[in-house]
């Protein structure tokens, strides 16, 4: 587990499997290039296998466990050569690390929690396994900065720290924090289309929550809920930036941010 | 207690559009787990003893025949008189059997959700007897002719100025003022003070049996509780047969978890224990009292993969930390049983194509397991309840094929990357000016709400490939 660790400038890091997540490959890519520029600056070697594509959440937690066992055992399949996978998105990473081993049985099983043992979120991997610097390099600078928590990245992988870590090294900038920060921003996968009313609600709270920090920018480290607050912001004409933490820790901050033209 | 979860989304629709309610619930959103919070850190080992609890919990329900058994007999040598009902209906039928042995026309109750679960107070009173809640909030909800919101305080959607028009409206004490809460208070107190007097049937729940010594636990703040036991000549005592716990020191344990979760309180103001009818030198008490057990499937419950539910303490903290029940309030839920608990509890009592929407009431966003002092998974329960429906086909079909239909996809990455390397460049091409969608084919949910954020450009496997093929 420890290779290259000591190391994490040099040429010959620990090979990264990305797992890309299917939002960012469809809706966001500049969330896994920023990925793969952050792990590659961290000294890492990293692969993105082609045969990737959803985790299986929706399925699975619609109740069709049908549907994702095999979803499940083919992402297993695709990850398992790698070092470690990094995923950039808590939601993702808790299905692999927690879910697949509950929802698999037998040798699956044993393979998933293999598995969970050497997969990250990647600003736990970024943080507390690479113990990731800026270095030389100057911080990239922000304006006011507010962040959330998704639900899956706090609870199942307790993501909390991390991202906030991150940013005081990478960026020099203080989150502003949101009030009722550990309550969830609607989006629960199809919840918000099978219960848009409740959840367009919820949206509306984590929304104002983040302006009244007065906060320029809204972070977090899960597509679904981003696209959900982004969405909500558009809708009701209101000036925030909502971009994953990726994007601000590798200074990608020129394109339009989630829901914004060009 | 009539249902009509199946109304889920109407109620709620209808809830969230009563502003003053929906600021009122957004203010209890905040507030409650602020004072769940400051009462589990203010207790060293709350953790400790939420595992410790657990386990005894589970101990009693793996051998819950062994200590029912116990606790009849030992309630029965205390002198009480001990009924098992199999349905809602049976224990309904024993309760009014017992008053009309003892022609009693005046019935004072406790606060007990299992009754509320039988319909108890319709039933007695369809047979003429009188039935008067004394807990305040069930008081005053009887009086409204309404249901429970929460399962700890029953009505707490109503607003001290709704309660002060319900009250000059009901009693008929003349002109008065009634502008301070307080003054709503020795109000119900001084009414039902007369009934707790003239009544000959009293009748609570139980917060637990206990097998060691027949006795039943009972915490309330009012103490009312303690008045339905002790002023009339006959008590009953319903309850649920998961209620069992081994010991004494059991309930004790359960207790500190439950009243830091439920209220925030280090303890309630009146705990009770009740040993059964006055014995020869007592001064009060009842002279004949009995205790009657409800099953209503929660012996299935035992032998199902929902037998983790019955460790529920009914505390109510899932309810206060649930953003969907504090989005559209516990009577959206059309039942007895709130928030997750309730979304869980209410399709295993009644019937899950009843009340299918309610397992999909979750984000799974973990925050109900996280303070349930019982340490239930309740979003993988509710997950599981979601896979019955999909299984049993109660789920829409569109969704079922739909989901069905992106796995398959999903399944096969060179299709999966085909098509949506076909529509994703098409999607941005449309979409890239604005940035965002405001309606989109087949996503009215998502944009009724809020705009679809349009994609980036290719997909990322796309630029992806074609990276790697220029290197």
């Amino acid at each position: 587990m420890d290779k290259q660790l000591d190391n994490p400038a040099g040429v010959q890091g620990p090979s990264v499997y990305l797992f890309v997540t299917c939002l960012a490959d469809l809706l966001r890519p500049s969330v896994a290039f920023d990925s793969i520029r952050l792990l590659e600056d961290a000294g890492c070697q990293v692969t993105v296998p082609l045969q990737q594509t959803c985790c299986g959440q929706p399925a699975y937690n619609s109740g069709d466990f049908e549907s994702t066992v095999p979803l499940a055992k083919q992402v297993i399949a695709v990850l398992e050569p790698a070092d470690y996978v990094v995923v950039p998105s808590g939601s993702c990473a808790g299905m692999i690390c927690q879910h697949y081993p509950g929802l698999l049985e037998g040798e699956w099983r044993e393979r998933a929690l293999e598995l969970s043992t050497r997969t990250f979120e990647i600003t736990t991997f970024l943080n507390d396994v690479l113990k990731a610097r800026r270095g030389k390099r100057p911080p990239i600078t922000l304006p006011p900065v507010t962040y959330h928590d998704s639900c899956a990245g706090l609870r199942e992988l307790g993501i909390k720290q991390q991202p906030r870590e991150l940013l005081r090294e990478f960026c020099d900038s203080e989150v502003a924090e949101l009030q009722q920060t550990d309550v969830c921003c609607g989006f629960g996968g199809t919840f918000c289309a099978k219960m848009p009313e409740i959840s367009g609600k919820m949206v509306n709270d984590k929304l104002n929550n983040a302006l009244a920090t007065e906060a320029q920018i809204l972070a977090g480290g899960d597509l679904g809920c981003l696209l959900n607050i982004a969405g909500r912001a558009r809708r009701m004409g209101r000036d925030i930036e909502v971009r994953h933490i990726v994007e601000l820790l590798s200074g990608d901050l020129d394109g339009p941010a989630i829901g914004e033209g060009k | 207690m009539q249902q009509h979860s199946e109304n889920f989304l109407d109620n709620a629709s209808e809830a969230l559009g009563n502003k003053s309610q929906a600021e009122f619930r957004d203010l209890m959103a905040l507030f409650t787990p602020l004072v769940r919070d400051a009462a589990v850190q203010g207790f060293e080992g709350f953790d400790q003893l939420r595992s410790h609890v657990k386990r005894i919990r589970q101990h009693s329900l793996d051998n819950l025949d062994h200590y029912l058994d116990t606790y009849e007999q030992h309630a029965l040598e205390n002198g009480n008189q001990v009924h098992f009902a199999r349905t809602g209906d049976e224990m309904n039928s024993i309760v009014l059997d017992i008053c009309q042995q003892h022609q009693a026309t005046r019935i004072a109750k406790g606060k007990s959700m299992v009754t509320e679960e039988t319909g108890l107070n319709d039933f007695l009173q369809r047979a003429d007897l009188e039935v008067k809640e004394t807990d305040l909030g069930e008081y005053i909800i009887q009086q409204a002719g309404e249901t429970p919101s929460h399962i700890v305080g029953p009505a707490l959607h109503k607003t001290a100025g709704e309660v002060r028009e319900l009250f000059l409206d009901k009693h008929e004490l003349g002109e008065r003022d009634l502008s301070e809460p307080a003054d709503l208070v020795s109000e119900a107190r001084s009414v039902l003070r007369r009934h707790f007097l003239e009544a000959q049937v009293g009748i609570i729940g139980a917060n637990a049996l206990i097998a060691e010594n027949g006795y039943s636990m009972l915490v309330t703040n009012e103490g009312n509780g303690d008045l339905c036991a002790n002023l009339p000549p006959v008590l009953i005592i319903c309850t649920s047969v998961e209620r069992i716990l081994p010991r004494a020191e059991d309930a004790t344990a359960m207790l500190r978890l439950l009243v830091r979760s439920a209220t925030g309180q280090p303890q309630t103001c009146y705990t009770s224990f009740y040993s059964g009818p006055r014995r020869e030198g007592d001064l009060d008490g009842p002279v004949e009292t009995h205790i009657v057990l409800l099953d209503n499937r929660r012996t299935d419950i035992l032998a199902s993969d929902y037998r983790e539910m019955l460790q529920c303490i009914r505390c109510g903290a899932c309810l206060n930390h649930c953003p969907i029940y504090t989005s559209v309030g516990g009577h959206a839920y059309g039942w007895v049983y709130q928030g997750p608990m309730g979304s869980i509890l209410t399709p295993l009592l009644t019937s899950l194509e009843q009340s299918a929407a309610l397992p999909n009431a979750c984000t799974s966003c973990g925050r109900c397991e996280e303070v349930c002092p019982s340490l239930i998974p309740l979003p993988e329960l509710l997950r599981d309840l979601r896979h019955q429906e999909m299984e049993q086909k109660l789920t829409p079909s569109r969704w079922r094929f739909g989901l069905k239909m992106h796995a398959w996809l999903a399944r096969h990455p060179r299709l999966y990357q085909f098509f949506t390397g076909l529509g994703i460049p098409l999607l941005h091409l449309v979409g890239r000016r604005r940035g965002s969608f405001r309606r989109l084919p087949m996503a009215s949910g998502w944009t009724s709400q809020r705009d679809f954020p349009s994609p980036q450009g290719k997909t990322f496997m796309q630029q992806y490939k074609a990276g790697r093929k220029a290197q």
